[in-house]
């Protein structure tokens, strides 16, 4: 990168910690790497209190503690602590297993700020499905203790075509249980959400019938429930400006201490990601090659390169970028301007066509066993 | 939204006000977002304390700042606040 785009180099702000790979559940569209089994040696507490400390420093205020699981670490209570003595606001991202009232107390005085529990489904059978686990009742129960004790409520429901149906089912859930924030969070295809793309990436019609009841409540509910609705890019023209920029806001740290712009950017090949055993935080942001590889404007090839909508989508993902077209220099085929849009229109037509046929393939489940032979 | 210059106001416990030393600013901290403020914001934002309401707000500030015709843009801006859940009248 030139010296030059060197010296506008932002700081960070959200510091996402994904504490563990280790999770309870199954969800097929899993964020985390396919190959997370194989990635073990996770940092210790004393890595992440350092992390926490450095990155503070330069500015990052919002602390997402997610995994995997994040309850699994016994040393939870710990990290929050410090995250409240640096004035860190602090967003517990969980699927809610695990946790009792009496953790919420002792997370609560450690400190915490914000507890996120997903729900796969308003119906039972479904969520208990889709989690691979028995767990609708506890999560509900949990999101009512959440409320109980003062934290605000944020409810996370990830839409996909095995869900989307019951848009208003999950809203009308979302306002029994009084939820302050309910985020709609279409899937994004990475990771295993890439593998299950087929029988989880909804028609055009699907889409547009639930947006629409969405907004509705969205309208509704104003000053009472924010919605925060994540839009599915593969029906867009345009792509999203993903994690507004590389290397300018986020900071991904996965549980073996890689440092990553983007929770997915493990996927890129010879990405070439630091280690916050070996780099401190300001290092890795400033200087390390992975974090300076998309930033500015300078890596991008045509139609990007002279397009005047670069300095709002940023080219689009990179990781989609290469998912979709093997190489992730290219423009996102998101975008109606790339030379292979139609890998979008691919990859919508697979997916309807296997509903046609019944959804022919199983869903690959989220697990160790899965993990290891899809690595093997 | 509109707002009963009588009422005492308090800034919500869903909601963080800080002042940030990297951003030189202060800011509101909720659920996975943050409004950055602006330096009359953050001095109307920090005396909803639950004692004041508009009235109170307005005299401390136009004491403060040895001026006076403050109060429509106060209450515009706690209207604002009011809205977005940042604030709460108690």
């Amino acid at each position: 990168m030139a010296g030059s785009e060197r010296s506008k180099i932002t700081n960070p702000r959200w510091l996402l910690a994904e504490l563990t790979y280790s999770c309870p559940l199954q969800c097929p569209y899993c964020a985390n790497p396919v190959d997370f089994a194989d990635i073990k040696d996770e940092l210790t507490t004393s890595d992440w209190l350092r992390v926490f400390s450095q990155a503070r420093a330069m500015g990052a205020v919002q602390l997402g503690l997610s995994g995997g699981e994040p309850l699994i670490r016994p040393d939870l209570s710990v990290l929050v602590r410090h995250a409240r003595t640096l004035n860190y606001y602090t967003n517990l991202i969980t699927s809610g297993y695990g946790m009792s009232e009496r953790k919420i107390l002792e997370l609560k005085e450690a400190g915490l700020d914000h507890i996120q529990v997903s729900i796969q489904s308003p119906e039972k059978t479904l969520n208990d499905q889709l989690a691979g686990t028995e767990s609708f009742e506890h999560k509900k129960e949990v999101a009512r203790l959440v409320k109980k004790h003062g934290y605000p409520m944020v409810l996370c429901v990830v839409i996909h075509r095995q869900n989307i149906h019951q848009m208003r089912d999950i809203l009308e859930m979302a306002i029994e249980l009084g939820a302050d924030y309910l985020e709609l969070a279409n899937t994004q295809y990475y990771g295993w959400a890439h593998l299950n793309r087929d029988q989880l990436l909804p028609t055009r019609e699907q889409f547009e019938k639930a947006e629409a009841v969405a907004q509705g409540y969205k309208e509704k509910l104003k000053g009472k429930m924010k919605i925060y609705y994540v839009v599915p890019d593969f029906y867009e023209d345009r792509p999203k400006a993903c994690m507004n920029g590389w290397g300018t806001t986020f900071l991904t740290i996965a549980p073996d201490g890689t440092a990553l712009p983007c929770h997915s950017a493990r996927e890129l090949p010879g990405l070439n990601c630091p280690n916050v055993r070996a780099m401190s935080v300001s290092d890795i942001w400033l200087h390390s090659e992975a974090f300076n590889k998309f930033r500015g404007f300078g890596w991008m090839k045509e139609p990007c390169r002279s397009c005047p909508e670069k300095v709002k989508d940023f080219g689009g993902c990179r990781c989609q970028a290469y998912l979709l077209t093997g190489d992730m220099t290219n423009t996102d085929p998101v975008c109606s301007l790339s030379p292979l849009h139609e890998r979008v229109f691919e990859a919508v037509t697979s997916a309807r066509a296997a509903t046609e046929i019944g959804a022919a393939k199983p869903m690959v489940f989220r697990n160790v066993r899965n993990s290891k032979n899809l690595n093997a | 939204m509109s707002l009963d210059a009588k009422t005492l106001l308090a800034f919500s416990p869903l909601h963080r006000l800080q002042w940030e030393q990297a951003q030189q600013r202060h800011v509101i901290l909720y659920p996975e977002g943050m409004v950055e403020l602006n330096t009359t914001a953050a001095e109307i934002l920090q005396l909803c304390d639950g004692t004041r309401n508009l009235e109170g707000i307005v005299e401390e500030l136009e004491r403060k700042f040895e001026t006076t015709g403050l109060i429509d843009d106060i209450r515009e801006l706690l209207e604002t606040a009011l809205e977005n859940g940042w604030i709460r009248e108690i």
